[in-house]
């Protein structure tokens, strides 16, 4: 048996999760956020980040609950609002790992100011974008990724609305790192979030995740594994893609680096040049 | 030198290091002010996309150790309120300024009103107490931004600086202070080795000691009703606690917050009760009295939140009636009226049209009154 002791205690997962409460989470069984959860871990731990240096910032949304059961300087703040937090807390601090998990009604509707403001400035964020078409928390309304015709508890008869492209708005408002990957691809997210977390400037990791329990369930996708398995078919990794006509890529996932600009200034070193200068200036 | 100004004087004299904003008539020039100033002193200025932003990200500097400040006007005051909220809910410290101008919506832009008053104790959402202080001169600016920052962070606690328009531009002789010769308050570094640390412990005097992220003391800090861990609670057992605790740590300390400005008030039959720069019109108002024979005193409530419930009391027992004034439809005339005996008659002067109070209109009421 100790051996069987001894393997859990030295699991990677476990040693980040929260000592001494919060476990069982509030997520679904099968909910991709698990499986993001898991590769931002492993990024974290591979990069070898000092827990006292991290922060993880979040909103309100099923996905919102993930840095209360990490063990980091955790920061749960009010809908939509995560990335004006973090933006306080990184340019406060500039030392520190700032890493927010939002969801895609968090990020893209109440957010969506600070969203585009955050890719404008450049800020050395890692922002973990958790895309599941929908609202989980609040019981599966549309959200502005929910795809035109789809269903949701707001839309019943279908989407009338367009849906973002988070990573276009993301690079067109200024982003200079943006990826997308899918829960069917967790080694590969794994590595897009160590490339996000490494990159000094705003990066965006948009996580195409399963609300099976309100999407999938709404839309006859059937359950978590099928979910799963479709993003496995619908996902078009970037260099494939840019062999395909617009028709063959309709309804399609563009996944991997999508945008990287390592010659764009991050704000936080910009402003400390201008507080360099003035003092030079003296 | 401008009231504006003045106030972000004594913030950086109290250690303000960090602040954040959007401009907003009548308290742009408080980031302007904290634009230009900052940068010299190692602190930090962010111009943010709305007054949302703003007061996020000051919540979030203060969590990470800094001083922060935020100031606004009255639309801005009303957008922040959600995360107001968060900052009772958090006990993170923290100052706004709102230099009040006239409403409802966008108003009067460049006109004077004291009409946030009530917003700034029950705007956002839920039960908590709120500290509001009421400054009435460029240099009772200073030291009143002094007082609030440090009761800020001797109570772990937002707290509102009320303003208005003709304050906030008035210009007026200031005498910066010397290092030292005001006490500034910083909040209580926690002790307990990180494994055993409870971020929102019960202490005897119910304020806990606060990390700032990066100290090796990792923890949560959540909107949601939370238990000493910082951990989300449904337990009434827990949520009781919580929400006295938000209570109590204030109120059970109103003498200690409390200032008033009393004049004239030992004989006085009738008295004044306002707050800003109404309270100077008050003031001079009640001398002119005195001159002429009338027994007029004042009592300028430095301190607007929590009520000085007791303290008027005691200072208005001997009169017989009092007169409140200020620059609303009549806001702090509600809690006079609360707390005051039934004999005491209850008279109000009231301006809402964008003017300021003079001593002529008040010393009008007095002989109405009398
Ligand atoms: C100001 C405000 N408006 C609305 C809500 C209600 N609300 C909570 S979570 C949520 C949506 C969450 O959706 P998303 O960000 O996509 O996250 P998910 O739950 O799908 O992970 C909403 C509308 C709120 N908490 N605050
Ligand atoms: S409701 Fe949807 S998003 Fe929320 S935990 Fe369940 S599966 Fe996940």
């Amino acid at each position: 048996m100790a051996t069987i002791v001894e393997k859990h205690k030295s699991d990677v997962i476990l040693s980040y999760l929260r000592p001494r409460k919060k476990f069982p989470s509030v997520w679904c069984a099968g909910c991709g956020n698990g499986i993001v959860m898991s590769a931002l871990i492993r990024a974290i731990d591979n990069l070898g980040l000092n827990k006292d240096e991290v922060i993880m910032v979040s909103g309100i949304g099923c996905t919102s609950r993930m840095p209360v059961y990490l063990d980091f300087n955790s920061l749960h703040t009010t809908h939509g609002r995560a990335l004006a937090f973090a933006t306080g807390a990184k340019f406060a601090q500039p030392k520190m790992k700032v890493i927010v998990i939002t969801g895609d009604g968090d990020a893209l509707a109440i957010g969506g100011n600070h969203f585009i403001h955050a890719c404008r400035r450049n800020i050395d964020i890692t922002c973990i974008l958790i895309n599941n078409y929908i609202y989980g928390m609040t019981g599966g309304q549309g959200s502005p990724t929910t795809p035109a015709g789809s269903f949701s508890t707001t839309t019943p008869y279908g989407n009338a609305e367009k849906a973002f492209d988070a990573c276009a708005l993301a690079q067109a408002a200024g982003a200079s790192f943006v990826g997308r990957q899918t829960v069917h691809h967790a080694p590969q997210l794994e590595k897009l979030i160590m490339k996000a977390i490494q990159h000094n400037g705003f990066s965006l990791v948009e996580a195409m995740s399963n609300c099976h329990t309100y999407y999938g369930r709404l839309n006859k996708q059937g359950d978590a594994v099928s979910m799963i398995k479709m993003f496995k078919e619908l996902a078009v990794p970037v260099t494939k893609a840019k062999t395909m006509t617009p028709e063959e890529l309709r309804g399609k996932i563009i996944t991997g680096e999508l945008h990287e600009d390592n010659v764009k200034t991050e704000f936080c070193d910009e402003y400390q040049r201008m507080v360099d200068a003035m003092a030079g200036r003296k | 030198m401008q009231g504006n100004i003045a106030c972000v004087q004594g913030a950086i004299y109290s250690g303000m290091r960090f602040f954040a904003g959007y401009p907003i008539t009548p308290s742009t020039e408080l980031a302007e002010g904290s634009a230009r100033e900052l940068p010299k002193i190692g602190g930090r200025f962010i111009q943010m996309e709305d007054e949302i932003a703003s007061i996020a990200a000051v919540i979030a500097g203060s969590i990470t150790g800094h001083k922060a400040m935020t100031a606004t006007s009255g639309p801005g005051f009303s957008l922040m309120l959600e995360n107001i909220g968060y900052a009772y809910m958090t006990e993170t410290p923290c100052v706004i300024v709102n230099v009040q101008r006239g409403g409802p919506s966008t108003g009067l832009p460049t006109k004077v009103s004291q009409s946030d008053t009530m917003q700034a104790r029950w705007g956002t959402h839920g039960d908590y107490t709120a500290i509001a202080v009421a400054p009435s001169s460029v240099n009772d600016t200073l030291t009143e931004t002094i007082r609030a920052f440090n009761l800020a962070e001797r109570f772990r606690t937002p707290v509102t600086i009320l303003l208005d328009e003709v304050l906030g531009h008035m210009r007026e002789m200031v005498t910066i202070p010397e290092p030292g010769e005001y006490q500034v308050i910083n909040r209580i570094k926690p002790t307990a080795p990180p494994d055993q640390f409870e971020p929102f412990a019960m202490t005897p005097n119910l304020v806990s000691p606060m990390p700032a992220y990066g100290e090796g003391y990792r923890y949560n800090v959540t909107g949601l009703t939370h238990d000493t861990m910082g951990f989300s609670t449904n337990r009434a057992d827990e949520i009781f606690p919580k929400l006295e605790k938000l209570r109590n740590k204030i109120e059970n300390y109103t003498d200690e917050i409390t200032k008033l400005r009393v004049e004239m008030m030992d004989d006085a039959e009738i008295a004044f009760i306002s707050y800003g720069t109404v309270a100077r019109t008050s003031m001079q108002a009640a001398a002119i009295a005195r001159k002429a024979g009338a027994k007029v005193g004042s009592i300028q409530l430095y301190t607007i939140w929590p009520f000085p419930d007791k303290q008027l009391i005691e200072l208005c027992a001997r009169c017989r009636k009092v007169i409140v004034a200020e620059l609303n439809m009549g806001q702090i005339v509600h809690e006079v009226r609360r707390i005051l005996p039934r004999d005491i008659e209850i008279h109000t002067v009231q301006r809402y049209d964008g003017e300021i109070l003079t001593p002529l209109q008040l010393l009008q009421k007095v002989e109405e009154v009398m």
